[in-house]
């Protein structure tokens, strides 16, 4: 199998960068790293690439194939290309982190951010004799987010980080989910606290990029989901983002729509005047254009807001949506 | 040139390594550790299937039962004494890990759930899905993240060790390349513990991740360190085909077969109590036989998992099940594996006491690098990771009272410039057409061929020829790359030199062990030969660059050497 390959290259020590271009043949059930070896090896020495385990378990080969986050040695030549011999592989070093040299990026932004959420288990109490008894399906849960290999995939491709490098971004966030979330661990509140704050779970966008590009299924936004739960159920709702999904729900129950002239006081806070002031401009433009209408003027919940049609439907699936909400795990005696 | 000086340095960042600097640390000393790789990309990672928790609870059984087990695994050339502390303080280990937070599988109750691995007489193996080693190493490195721990520590994250330095016949330290910067430093330390794990790069398909290449059991080796029990190198029953990737012995334990082309469960002629569960060497041999005598495909036979039911595969062996599905296409609920035998694991290594200190002072190792001897002949599945636990800890726990009394010593220069001296000549070489990854390869396909299950002197006197022909074009051999930063080929070239060491060592072992004992199968000398070889070869290093083989007793305690049956 003929593959071609168009190399993001940085040589750090004369400035230069540029694109390498390869054509090498490749036994059809090849995979990007196993075409990259082959260049480094037979073809092209100076090529710089990380790389160990060549089974998804070691997190090196991270790197952007047709500008999505990947790791080489799980990308598979033939699924890249869908076949076609004459596309030409996009291989770039992951973005959101500075390059040192080709493919090989500098990663200290990455673990910086996971020693923010203090990623080591606080147990309260004296350790027991022997290991603390758990349920099974906890342990499983926790497996799932285990099994992220800091590839660095999905800050690499992290789209709220690219605009705020404070963003704790996901690999850190489902990292705090596995202490969070971790029946044997005694600062669960205080952990929901401090990721409740800017920087935290409230600003992820939901994109999902995450979860795409995740190569472990860690799904990384769907841990931050499952931790804005767990702090909203533990009262941490002080907060822009607690208030928006309060206001947000009690808008739905109360009216069946979103109330768009009081979600935002209702979010920033009603006497969030600087923050009120700050987006005024804007929610002038939305009233010239008919997007606040009057019949929203009434505060959700006061009597006489707006109602639609057919709401005790829309309250029923409110209802058992509110049943979906897991049981925490606890440690038994 | 920066001299950098600590009172113990780890050189490896496994779980050996981490381990050891844990522990270390909690005994108040300035540790630093050195690693190629950051430490969560080390090869521990691979270890899938599980830890024996001796004494854990009645599922980890008794102590006595582990040790007998394993020492009858390693075909009686494990020494008891350590042995007997492996099991001992094995489930201490286990327990600890867990308290650090491994979210080890549970049983109903929410006690710790235990699977059978092969060689053991029961389920006592503790496990984590199919990661159990990842889940291990990276609950140590969240334990390294702590900020007490974080800020005392210093890490040499992607420094590589160039070579030990001994400074009045004791190791003083490394000197090591900034693979970031192309600089070379002198690490100075009192005590040095070698936690570079194995070798597996040596042979080609190897389970092993690209980063196994023997450097801290060569490094050793030059230093003058007696290194041990070399021609034990394992072969594990169940890797890919094509990339040689490990498929963990916990599938077999889950209760998957061993199927030849004609569908039979061939281990009912091989060992018909433990079946597929028989010590790792026993079912490679097996597994072999077949293949050679045309019962196999391609090359290959197959692994059976579909009895086992969609439910179990995705929740124990999840991570076997998306390699199958991503690396060769097959879906293990409905279809049949093939797989070969695959380099696996060096039992033999750097010699050391129960301790982890070597016979040259300073000088310490731990993990897959060292050789206690526990695994003797043949390694029981799930007891390398507990073997990395307890002897990371122990060293560390000898190193540091010890190290109290030490001076640092004035190290010489020259030891750099040896070093710089050794790289320039590297990257000064004019290319003569040959390229390292050829020699590689060359060096791997041979060992595979002339050094693997079934020995012949023929074959080993080839590969001694082999090895020199290799060692001649490696003198000779150039790069293509001649920068500074992130010098990869620069590394390659390094560490070919290091595998070379390691084969050449372990060609010579298998040479001189003139029987068959666990890994070690010589087609001459099928039998195993207690009067004359109950004991460990070692090769050393002299001081004038020659070799010096001698023998040690095996340490026998307990169990007398019998007949091992399956």
């Amino acid at each position: 199998m003929k593959v071609k390959l168009k190399v993001r290259r940085t040589d750090p020590e004369h400035g230069a960068a540029g694109y390498s271009q390869y054509a090498i043949d490749m036994p059809e059930s090849s995979t990007l790293l196993d075409a990259l070896i082959q260049v480094r090896e037979y073809e092209d020495g100076t090529l710089a690439l990380r790389c160990s385990c060549r089974s998804a378990i070691c997190g090196s080969c991270s790197m952007r194939v047709d500008r999505r986050a990947r790791l080489a040695c799980r990308a598979k030549i033939i699924t890249v290309t869908g076949g076609d011999e004459e596309h030409e592989i996009l291989v770039e070093p992951m973005t959101n982190m500075p390059v040192i040299k080709d493919l090989i990026v500098d990663q200290e932004l990455f673990f910086s951010k996971i020693r923010q959420v203090d990623p080591y288990l606080q147990p309260l109490g004296p350790v027991p004799e022997r290991e603390y008894r758990v349920p099974n399906e906890a342990m499983i849960d926790l497996t799932h987010t285990m099994n992220c290999i800091m590839c660095g995939a999905c800050v690499s491709d992290c789209t709220v980080l690219e605009v705020d490098k404070n963003f704790i971004a996901p690999a850190a966030l489902a990292k705090a989910y596995r202490f969070a979330a971790d029946p044997r661990d005694g600062h669960t509140h205080e952990r929901l606290e401090k990721l409740s704050e800017y920087s935290g779970i409230w600003d992820c966008t939901r994109c999902n990029m995450c979860v795409e590009v995740c190569p472990k299924g860690v799904a990384p936004m769907n841990r931050i989901l499952q931790l804005r739960e767990m702090a909203m159920e533990a009262g941490i709702q002080n907060n822009a983002g607690a208030r928006h999904t309060n206001i947000f729900t009690k808008s739905i129950i109360d009216g069946g729509r979103l109330n768009e002239v009081w979600m935002l006081p209702g979010s920033v806070g009603m006497f969030n005047v600087p923050r009120l002031l700050v987006e005024a401009p804007g929610a002038l433009r939305m009233l010239r254009v008919g997007k606040l209408p009057l019949a929203q003027a009434i505060p959700p919940g006061a009597p006489g807001s707006h109602k639609m049609q057919g709401m005790d439907r829309v309250r029923n699936v409110v209802k058992k949506a509110a049943l979906l909400k897991p049981k925490r795990a606890e440690v038994t005696d | 040139m920066a001299v950098y000086e600590h009172d113990v340095l780890v050189v490896g960042g496994g779980l050996a390594g981490m381990r050891a600097a844990i522990a270390a640390q909690q005994l108040g000393a300035d540790v630093a550790m050195v690693s190629k790789v950051h430490p969560v990309r080390s090869h521990s990672n691979a270890a899938q299937g599980g830890i024996n928790g001796p004494g854990v609870g009645e599922d980890g059984g008794p102590w006595e039962e582990h040790a007998y087990e394993t020492t009858k695994a390693s075909d009686y050339l494990g020494d008891q004494d350590a042995i007997t502390i492996l099991a001992q303080e094995g489930g201490r280990e286990v327990l600890q890990a867990e308290h650090w937070g491994v979210v080890f599988s549970r049983k109903p109750d929410g006690h710790l759930a235990v699977r059978r691995f092969g060689g053991m007489g029961k389920a006592r193996t503790f496990f984590v899905g199919a990661i159990t080693g990842q889940a291990i190493l990276h609950v140590l490195y969240e334990q390294l993240m702590h900020p007490a721990r974080f800020q005392a520590m210093r890490m040499y994250e992607e420094w590589f060790v160039t070579s030990l330095i001994v400074v009045d016949g004791q190791c003083r330290g490394c000197v090591a390349l900034n693979i970031r910067t192309g600089e070379l430093h002198a690490i100075t330390a009192k005590a040095t513990i070698i936690c570079t794990g194995g070798l597996g790069r040596v042979y080609e398909p190897s389970t092993n991740a690209l980063i196994c290449t023997g450097d801290g059991i060569a490094q050793a080796y030059r230093a003058g360190a007696p290194i041990m029990d070399m021609e034990m190198v394992q072969i594990h029953p169940t890797s890919l085909k094509g990339s040689g990737v490990l498929i963990t012995e916990g599938a077999r334990g889950e209760g998957a077969y061993l199927l030849n082309k004609d569908g039979e469960r061939f281990m009912t002629k091989y060992a018909p109590n433990m079946m597929e569960l028989a010590s790792r060497d026993v079912v490679t041999r097996a597994e072999q036989t077949e293949i050679d005598e045309g019962r196999g495909v391609d090359g290959c036979v197959f692994l059976d998992l579909r009895h086992l039911g969609e439910q179990l595969i995705k929740e124990r062996l999840e991570e076997i099940y998306e390699i199958a599905r991503d690396l060769v296409n097959v879906d293990l609920t409905k279809e049949l594996l093939p797989i070969l035998p695959g380099v696996h694991y060096i039992m033999g290594g750097i010699k050391t006491d129960i301790d982890g200190l070597t016979p040259l002072p300073g000088l310490y190792s731990a993990g897959e690098a060292a050789c206690v001897s526990v695994h003797g002949a043949n390694r029981v599945g799930a007891n390398s990771l507990l073997d990395t636990l307890v002897f990371g800890r122990r060293a560390a726990e000898h190193a540091v009272p010890w190290l109290r009394d030490q001076k640092f010593a004035r190290v010489p220069d020259s030891v750099v410039e040896d070093d710089r001296r050794m790289i320039r000549g590297i990257l000064d070489r004019s290319q003569n057409g040959d390229r390292v990854a050829k020699i590689r390869r060359d060096m791997g396909t041979s060992m595979s061929a002339n050094v693997g299950i079934f020995r012949s002197p023929d074959k080993l006197n080839q590969q001694v020829q082999n090895l020199t022909e290799l060692r001649a074009r490696y003198d000779a051999v150039g790069i293509d790359d001649k920068g500074c930063v992130f010098n990869t080929d620069l590394l390659f070239h390094i560490e070919l030199g290091c595998m070379l060491d390691c084969a050449e060592m372990i060609t010579r072992s298998a040479i001189e062990r003139t029987e068959s004992r666990g890994a070690h199968t010589r087609l001459d000398y099928p039998e195993r030969n207690d009067a004359e070889w109950l004991k460990h070869i070692v090769l050393t290093r002299q001081q004038d660059g020659s070799e010096k083989m001698s023998y040690l007793p095996v340490t026998i305690t307990e169990w007398q050497p019998q007949e091992r049956k399956y």
